[in-house]
């Protein structure tokens, strides 16, 4: 795909500009930064895969609690290992972009805060996703009974069907009245 | 052939009315496809036939004898007419089952493999594949034998159908056999598609011709729909595969049909149109690339934002922000003002306005004299005094006067326009969504701001992210109860009762250091000091610097949640600054009064000087015209305005440079020490008492707006005032972003960028009233000095305007004028005015309400389908139960009619046709009629199987061998085609 050529060639940067959120300055450098990360064996197959760990190096991304289901809702790899084709890469640096449009942002965020993968958020995604956000030390971390409280709380605003879960339209519904949900929803090479 | 191409086109737009493209669309765009082209009339098939006959019996021997040899039918075959084999596929449906069969097939398989390649769809590539192992084995198909000539017999039942019957009703018909078809064997599919391929462009242009008006209407729409799914690919939550893929096959269709409907006649202009508009796309896509690309700054900022996240960006993107304005402002006095006088004006020392008095002479070039902005740095055009009251300058006739009034008062209005339309901009982006009951949603789901990716900010966002966490937990709880109410209450009331304190202390020492340096300066300020000269500033500076943290001890106090704690700490600083900044122009003010007064005098001084002057000269006896005097030694009013722009420049000057000595000092040398000093030293100076500092967001920017008021106000006075403050936000910028980057930790205290982003434009707003409030009220109200400055000699700054009119524009223009401006016209306009504003104020609320209205009402309608949704999917469920009960009933009973091979061959077919149902479940009840036919000669005519010649398969037969799935669908339940017919 050209992934694995030294440059873009030209018909298809100006595919990649029409298909994302990205400026041409962007993908090239979201190239640069990406054959960075591929081995040098990794260069002679025909679609590089960047395994998840190489991934994961990049500064933008190492601190992101969400790092690693970033890496699975991106990733096109049929084993599910997280890794990224530079097509993956430039969809995820499109759907974190500045200019991407609020509807790509909360699907995408839907699905990374979708942990299983169920396409609801039920109450274990949303203890997961409490737990990433308060991070992993012991003293940071929620109690159970805080823990119950807060889901209780956030499934009472969230979930208008009351069906015990948030569904991709309710979070949807939810995030577009944030004001600031758009402007951090971003990641910048 | 009209109305298979009106079916065509209302095929494809409802394939683009599919939300989703899957896979099985693809399938049945090549089903829609070939039905167009299938449905041709049959006059000219039967003339083409005759054709293909002679041409086939030239060539049968060789395609009999070598199946994998026939490349040689290929040229033949080219030079046929286009239209030709475009055709072809259908006819060899109708034509007499022959060796020819064989052949068309192989050539189709030829033409496959050579122009195969524009559908590069994964589909096909598994064709070729097969299609290749397939010549090697040599190994017709017996399910393919069988299928063929049934297939054939439908064809033909189909196509002898009356073609007389109304349009829509047609319509209908083809979608049915479309359907149904695709059931059919895959041989057809393959025609279809190739055709679909390789007749690209002269077959749609000849088609094209022969549409109707309205179909061509249709096939634009299909254009543009396509061009719409170009347009808004990206903004589709898909992987990059299918998104390119996508893309490409609505290029190809575009540039297919597009190019065609340009062709016709009288099309040109439609086709020039859309180049032109392919070319503007482009041109404005690197436009906008090239625009990224010259926004300064944009990647320190992003580095910045990547480091401590998007609130200490916001400060950054604010400082840009106001470095454009500032370059407006700096264009407008620049080009305007300062260039004409300089250039054009009288020279340096042609008359006593433009000299430095006699007495000043000496130390003029002083550098102290000039960081104070006096000496040759006054008489310049860096300030207002230095300008001539020359109506026009130069060979332009350059206005002076006039531009320098008229860009007075542009920068006020250019800034007032600039931030109200930024304000309104910022508040239609928030979309006025005040809706705060989701807070603890919008907590989880949007408090990570994914810019951070620096593994402190990150440790400082978790534990704030836990602290607001636990902090809305414990306030949902405890909402009602306040246990000492009491304390707190008393606590506040003091706090603000310090606060006020401060703030009129602070006042008072302004007061009293303005006082005091008007004193030294009429005490002459030579006597004086480096402090005594800069006390004001210093001062000012030093109160800016202190009171903010003693109000920040003063609010521990008061025990706020941080959110409202940060508005009242701002609000208190606010209200410093603005104290400070109006006990500053007070303080100017007297001293405004106090010149006008020695003005008074050194006027009347002037006339004796002058009647001085003249007697000395008559008793010398020299004539009246001859006599000069160095323009040094006339004596010359104090010109308050001049000294007015002094002090701001002072003011500026002094603050850029306190900013930057607590940036070396607050930040970077508490750096250092804490870095260096921390290896020998007895406790942890990282994390302990000193630290390193934070990033004050709030505080800059107020410090930002407040140097922005005070360029407006001083502006007037002193037209150096935009360039100066453009070099310090310039330089700033530099400073700031490596200060923050090197040596300030991420803060704490979670400080909302996009919330906050209007609230400093507000306070910029509010600035720039206050800031002009003065700035008018000297303009308007106070005589300009007699000798110096651009208005001298007009009892009125705004007389430059009268008289403009008078002398420049013709009488009739001036009587106009002075009517407009009469308070019986100008009254009622302004009444006007008030009232419009009322006007669209409530309409704006009503339509804000009728925007709630509509919100609601959506909300319930989307409940409401949901629950319609639930109850339909629960009786088509049901439904679906019956006829898969049906269909193994029937199942059973066919299965021992038919041959084993057959019913798998039909059950892979009818998982097509199941596909198709899914895409289309209305039309369920229109193949019905169709199926019949088909069905049932599907099993008849046994004669065929013995005609067929083996051949090598057809590529695409591949997907369909019986036993091999071909569509990811088709590991749904299967539904044989039978329960369709129930």
């Amino acid at each position: 795909m050209g992934a694995t050529a030294s440059q873009l060639p030209k018909d298809l940067l100006s595919e990649y500009q029409e298909l994302t959120f990205l400026t041409k300055q962007e993908i090239l450098l979201a190239h640069k930064r990406f054959t960075e990360l591929v081995t040098r064996e990794g260069r002679t197959s025909a679609v590089t895969r960047v395994p998840m760990e190489k991934i994961l190096t990049l500064p933008e991304l190492k601190s992101n609690p969400f790092r690693k289901r970033i890496c699975h809702v991106f990733s096109t790899s049929e084993l599910k290992d997280g890794s990224l084709t530079f097509e993956d890469f430039l969809d995820l640096l499109s759907a974190f972009s500045d200019s991407a449009t609020l509807e790509i942002k909360s699907h995408y965020a839907f699905r990374i805060f979708d942990f299983d993968d169920d396409g609801t958020l039920d109450q274990g995604d949303l203890e997961k996703l409490v737990n990433c956000l308060t991070g992993d030390t012991e003293d940071t971390r929620l109690t159970t009974e805080e823990m119950r409280q807060l889901i209780s709380n956030i499934l009472e605003e969230s979930d208008i069907d009351k069906d015990g879960t948030v569904n991709l339209s309710e979070f949807q519904h939810v995030i577009s009245r944030s004001p600031d949900f758009v402007s951090s929803f971003k990641i910048v090479l | 052939m009209d109305n298979n191409h009106s079916v065509f086109i209302y095929e494809q737009c409802r394939f683009f009315s599919d939300a989703e493209f899957e896979d099985e669309d693809s399938n049945y765009y090549r089903d829609t496809d070939r039905e167009a082209k299938r449905r041709r009339p049959k006059e000219k098939k039967t003339r083409e036939r005759k054709e293909r006959e002679k041409k086939r019996s030239a060539k049968n021997g060789e395609s009999n004898g070598k199946a994998g040899n026939n490349v040689r039918g290929q040229p033949e075959e080219e030079q046929r007419g286009r239209k030709g084999r475009r055709r072809r596929g259908k006819e060899e449906e109708k034509a007499p089952v022959d060796g020819g069969d064989e052949e068309v097939d192989r050539e189709v398989q030829k033409r496959r493999k050579t122009r195969g390649n524009r559908k590069a769809t994964k589909h096909l590539k598994e064709e070729k594949e097969e299609e290749n192992s397939n010549h090697k084995r040599q190994r017709p198909s017996k399910a393919e034998k069988d299928m063929k000539p049934s297939q054939r017999k439908t064809k033909k039942k189909e196509e002898d159908e009356p073609e007389k019957i109304d349009k829509g009703r047609k319509k209908r018909k083809v979608k049915v056999e479309t359907s149904s078809e695709s059931s059919d064997s895959s041989e057809e599919e393959e025609s279809s598609e190739e055709e679909d391929g390789d007749d690209g462009e002269e077959g749609t242009e000849a088609v094209l011709g022969a549409l109707t008006p309205e179909e061509l209407e249709k096939l634009k729409e299909a254009v543009d729909e396509r061009k719409k799914l170009i347009g808004t690919i990206r903004a589709k939550p898909w992987a990059m595969k299918k998104k390119l893929q996508t893309l490409r096959e609505s290029q190809e269709f575009v540039e297919k049909y597009e190019g065609a409907l340009g062709k016709g006649r009288g099309r040109k202009l439609y086709a020039y149109k859309v180049m032109m508009r392919k070319k503007w796309m482009k041109f404005q896509r690197d436009f906008e690339n090239f625009k990224t690309a010259c926004i300064p700054w944009e990647m320190k900022i992003k580095d910045i934002e990547s480091h401590f996240g998007s609130s200490v960006a916001s400060y950054f993107i604010f400082l840009r922000w106001m470095y454009g304005v500032n370059m407006i402002l700096f264009g407008l006095t620049f080009g305007l003002v300062m260039v004409p006088e300089a250039l054009m004006g009288r020279p340096y020392g042609s008359i006593p306005r433009k000299t430095v008095p006699r007495a000043d002479e000496a130390g003029a070039m002083d550098f102290a004299v000039l960081w104070d902005f006096g000496g040759y740095a006054k008489y310049s055009v860096l300030f207002y005094g230095y300008y001539n009251n020359q109506r026009t300058i130069g060979w332009l006739k350059f206005r002076l006067p006039l531009s320098y009034f008229l860009v007075g008062v542009g920068i006020v209005a250019y800034s007032y326009m600039v931030v109200i339309r930024t304000m309104a901009r910022n508040a239609n982006e928030q979309g006025g969504g005040d809706e705060t009951n989701y807070n603890f949603s919008w907590k989880l789901f949007t408090s990570w701001d994914y810019l951070i990716g620096n593994p402190e900010t990150a440790d400082n966002k978790f534990a704030s992210i836990t602290t607001s966490f636990k902090e809305a937990i414990v306030e949902e709880q405890e909402s009602r109860k306040d246990d000492n109410i009491h304390l707190t209450r008393f606590l506040r009331v003091l706090a603000n009762f310090l606060v006020l304190c401060c703030l009129a202390g602070s006042g008072y020492l302004i007061y009293f250091v303005v006082r005091r340096s008007q004193k030294f300066a009429l005490d002459g300020l030579e006597n004086y000091g480096w402090w005594e000269r800069n006390e004001v500033n210093m001062v000012m500076s030093l109160l800016g610097m202190f009171c903010p943290m003693l109000f920040d001890v003063i609010s521990s106090l008061e025990n706020y949640h941080p959110r409202i704690a940060l508005q009242w700490q701002l609000g208190r600083i606010f209200a410093l600054f603005l104290g400070n900044l109006y006990t500053f122009i007070i303080a100017l003010m007297d001293e405004i009064n106090l010149k006008r007064k020695e003005e008074e005098t050194v006027k009347f001084n002037m006339t004796a000087w002058q009647a001085s002057l003249y007697n000395g000269t008559i008793g010398d006896n020299v004539t009246l015209s001859s006599i000069t005097v160095d323009p040094a030694d006339v004596p010359r009013g104090p010109c308050w305005e001049t000294m007015v722009g002094q002090e701001f420049v002072r003011l500026i000057i002094s603050d850029t440079m306190t900013t930057y000595v607590t940036l070396l000092i607050g930040d970077f040398l508490r750096a250092l020490i804490v870095r260096f000093l921390n290896y020998c030293w007895c406790w942890d100076l990282e994390y302990g008492f000193p630290s390193y500092s934070e990033f004050d967001v709030s505080g800059n920017v107020l410090g930002l707006i407040f140097n922005q008021g005070m360029i407006w106000m001083g502006a007037f006075y002193a037209p150096c005032l935009p360039a100066l403050n453009l070099l310090r936000l310039h330089v700033s910028m530099y400073l700031q972003c490596w200060a923050v980057m090197c040596c300030n930790v991420p803060q704490e205290r979670v400080f909302k960028a996009s919330g906050s982003n209007n609230f400093y434009m507000a306070m910029l707003l509010v600035i720039l009233f206050l800031s002009t409030l003065p700035a008018i009220y000297t303009i308007v109200s106070i005589p300009p000095s007699f000798d110096c400055g651009p208005f001298s000699g007009k009892s009125r700054m705004f007389d430059v305007i009268q008289e403009t009119l008078e002398t420049d524009f013709p009488a009739w223009f001036g009587k106009v004028f002075s009517y407009a401006s009469n308070p019986g016209l100008v009254l009622p306009f302004i009444l006007l005015m008030v009232l419009a504003i009322y006007y669209l104020n409530s309409t704006s609320k009503s339509y804000k309400q009728a925007n709630l209205d509509l919100k609601k009402k959506l909300q319930t309608q989307n409940e409401e389908n949901k629950k319609k949704n639930k109850t339909a999917a629960l009786k088509a469920a049901n439904d679906l139960e019956e006829a898969r009960n049906a269909v193994s009933l029937l199942q059973q009973q066919q299965s021992n009619n038919n041959a084993s091979k057959q019913d798998d061959r039909r059950l892979d077919s009818s998982q097509q046709n199941r596909q198709q149902a899914d895409n289309r479940p209305n039309y369920r009840e229109t193949r019905h009629t169709a199926h019949p036919a088909k069905s049932h000669c599907g099993h008849s005519d046994p004669r065929r199987h013995i005609d067929r010649s083996p051949t090598p398969r057809r590529p695409g037969m591949s997907g369909y061998l019986p036993g091999l799935p071909h569509h990811p669908a088709s590991k749904v339940p299967r539904h044989p085609h039978i329960h369709l017919q129930e």
